[in-house]
Parts: structure tokens; sequence; C-alpha cells
């Protein structure tokens, strides 16, 4: 077993499972702050998929859509995080 | 020797992330599944962007590897104290088995300013317990 296949069928099954857990919380999640919790991690776990699969495909340019959600990540999280503070504010 | 290296690193990041996973569909709290998302999700991360940078053995992969990585162990903490702190002021309570709440008390309710003191104008502070001796 090469380590493309190792990654391709073994690794990736296991963030496949990661994400199916975490899209379960993003939808039942008792508050909003759960849904926005969930919704951080879901796009931490992407990183980690994307990086599994620029391996897999030895192609490096898709490092930077990693970048580019990282970025979107802690942006709409400091985003959601300021208007549920401020949204019930006299 | 690489491939090993790689395996070992994705395994080990694979493993970390199926446990935030885990624990973010099994703890009890917000504030726990914060705990989680901030801590066991970036490592597993962090060590799958490692086993890129070592799998391509090229300056300007490992170079923007690297780069994510820095940028997520930075941000983790800031993004988790902000959520935090906004679920603790829209009123989400703690887990009814918490033992402790040092914010009790601290955090105006109009101002959001944190004091140190709990006793100068108690009507304003942000509480989530209602009696002296029960968490609900």
């Amino acid at each position: 077993m090469t380590l493309e296949d190792y990654l391709y069928y073994i690794i990736l099954p296991i963030l496949m499972l990661a994400i199916i857990l975490i899209f379960y919380r993003f939808l039942k999640g008792p508050s909003i702050a759960d849904k926005i919790i969930a919704l951080d991690l879901l796009i931490t776990t992407g990183i980690g998929v994307i990086s599994i699969y620029t391996i897999v495909t030895t192609k490096s340019t898709l490092l930077d859509v990693a970048m580019i959600l990282a970025l979107i990540a802690f942006l709409s999280t400091v985003a959601l995080s300021y208007y549920l503070e401020k949204r019930n504010r006299k | 020797m690489t491939s090993t290296i790689v395996a070992i690193l994705a395994t080990l990041g694979a493993l970390f992330v199926l446990l935030a996973a885990v624990g973010i569909v099994r703890m009890p709290d917000t504030y726990l599944r914060i705990s989680v998302t901030t801590k066991a999700a970036t490592l597993g991360v962090g060590l799958l962007l490692l086993a890129v940078a070592i799998y391509f053995q090229e300056l300007s992969t490992t170079t923007r590897a690297m780069i994510i990585l820095v940028f997520l162990f930075m941000t983790a903490p800031v993004s988790a104290h902000l959520i935090g702190r906004a679920s603790y002021f829209i009123g989400i309570r703690l887990w009814k088995n918490s033992v402790m709440d040092d914010l009790e008390g601290k955090y105006q309710r109009n101002s959001h300013v944190l004091k140190s003191e709990t006793d100068d104008t108690p009507e304003d502070n942000v509480r989530h317990r209602d009696n002296e001796d029960d968490f609900l």
C-alpha cells in the first residue's frame, strides 16, 4: 500500500466521519453560539481535507485555497460574535 | 523514510480531528465545546499541515503550509475568546454540574466592562445563577 492509497482510503474517510459529526452539531446546536462554533470547526476540518488532497494529487496550488479558508473562518467568527454581543445592547 | 513520517503525522492529525468532532457532539455545554474546538482541532489540522510541509520538500510549498499553520495558531485563541465572551453576555448557562464560575457578577450588563470587584453596582452585573446554591 503506497502512501497515496493509505491517505485516500483511510485518512480521508476518518475526516469525512468527523465532518458528519460536526455537521450534526451544526444542525442540532441548542444555541446560536453552538452553530457558530460548529461552522468554525467545519471550515478548520476543511483545511485538513484540502491538505490531504494536496498530498494525494501532488498539486501544491491547492494550499492557497486553504489559506483563504483560514482567513474566512477567523473573520466570520469575529463578525458573528461581534454581532451577537452588540445585538441586545441598549 | 519520508513517507513513513508523513503517514504517522497524518494519522495523528486525523485522529485529533476526529476526537474534536466526537467532543463537539458529546460535550454538555457551549463553553466546553469552545474548549474542544480551540485545542484538539487546531492541533489536528496543525499536524496535517506539518505532514504536507514534510511531504513536499521544496521552499514555496513548505512556506505556504507553515504560514497557514502560524495563522491558525494565532487566530484560534482570539476567536475562541470572542465567541466565549459573546455567549456569556447573551445568557447561555453553564452546565448544571459546573462547580465554579469565575466571571460571576463581574461583567457589567450594559457597559460590558469587566470589573474585579463585585459589590459596586450589583444590579447591573451579569449573573447566571438564580439562587446562591444552585446552577440552573
